[in-house]
């Protein structure tokens, strides 16, 4: 079951939580690839003891470059037909890359975003939602996308697709430059609800709202 | 009035500097860039041979002193500096980028064959070409 899906994970310093994270996902997938992208800690060790491909960059190079390290490793799998994005933290539940997955072979979609604005289920701070709402404009208006949620890291992409993106933004704004390449490509996408656990492991880690400024100056000066 | 000329005239040259830094790489940008590095040492030569040049330039561009012109075309220059440095850098992390996922790539590749049990992966040649060089 669910064996043509692959869990890319990009791995920087949660060695404390990425065991369980990766145990509890291969309950329901196993595939998983942990791209470990120059952890100091002994995050890959846990990860690979818990069962995951572990691909390790030999410095730091940032979340994108994570994913699209993890994008490649999972196009060498032959039988790979879906990658899902899916942090490290424990911020994501399986349960919702499993209506995802649903929803993309029932409608015929090759990628789904994962939002959390389509529910009330999540609990954003008002000023982290302020944020994401101008986040999400900026993305929508640049990108010809009509999303609620643009910088969500959970998301279900179809192996034909993968095989069409390359990331270059290696920090924070490969969202946005991942939604820009869906967007320019002639094919179905969708979104569908998802819960973020905002644990207070996750928030101590979190991203500072001061990135949203990163983000806008790394997508300008391209 | 004369102000505003010298306003209009930095205002112009740091958008069009800008523009044509974002916009194009390559080897005419290049080009160009060392054309105006080149000019600009020719222009230094003739201000240091006249240094009467700077107060008449400034005259027409409607700027009381020579200083202040030059104090306003060293910002421009810093701008396009700046910017020609970020770019230049971007480039080279994508190369290394490139580099670092090669090696990750290939180290999981020689441990998936090692292991009898693991498939070996299917070759990916071509997926990564090397970019375009466009710097010296």
């Amino acid at each position: 079951m669910n064996d043509d899906v692959w869990l890319v994970v990009p791995l920087y310093n949660e060695a404390a939580v990425i065991g369980d994270v990766v145990a509890q996902a291969r309950e329901t997938f196993p595939h998983v690839v942990c791209v470990d992208d120059g952890s100091s800690d002994g995050g890959a060790a846990a990860a690979a003891a818990a069962g995951a491909v572990v691909v390790q960059h030999p410095v730091n190079l940032g979340q994108g470059a994570a994913l699209q390290t993890g994008f490649e490793y999972a196009l060498t799998r032959p039988d790979m037909k879906w990658v899902v994005t899916f942090d490290a933290d424990g911020q994501h539940q399986t349960s919702d890359v499993l209506a995802m997955l649903e929803k993309a072979r029932a409608e015929d979609l090759a990628v789904v975003f994962g939002s959390r604005f389509l529910d009330d289920r999540t609990d954003a701070g008002l000023l982290k939602k302020l944020v994401l709402r101008m986040a999400v404009g900026y993305t929508n208006l640049t990108t010809h996308t009509k999303l609620t949620d643009a910088h969500n890291g959970l998301r279900l992409i179809s192996r034909e697709v993968v095989e069409q993106l390359e990331i270059t933004q290696n920090r924070m704004a490969h969202a946005s430059e991942l939604v820009q390449q869906i967007g320019a490509l002639d094919i179905r996408y969708a979104e569908s609800p998802v819960h973020i656990l905002y644990t207070d492991y996750s928030k101590a880690k979190g991203q500072s709202l001061w990135n949203a400024v990163n983000i806008l100056a790394e997508l300008i000066l391209r | 009035m004369n102000i505003v000329l010298i306003q209009v005239l930095l205002i112009v040259v740091v958008v069009a500097v800008a523009a044509r830094l974002f916009r194009s790489r390559g080897a005419r940008s290049q080009a160009v860039r060392r054309l105006g590095l080149l000019m600009f040492a020719a222009f230094a030569v003739v201000s240091i041979l006249f240094p009467n040049l700077w107060n008449r330039m400034a005259t027409v561009a409607g700027v009381r002193r020579g200083t202040d012109l030059v104090l306003y075309a060293l910002v421009v220059a810093f701008l396009s500096f700046t910017v020609t440095t970020y770019l230049r850098f971007r480039d080279f992390e994508a190369r290394y980028t490139r580099l670092a996922r090669r090696l990750a790539l290939d180290e999981v590749r020689t441990n998936a064959t090692s292991r009898p049990a693991a498939k070996p992966v299917a070759d990916e040649d071509g997926a990564d070409s090397p970019p375009a060089t466009d710097q010296a």
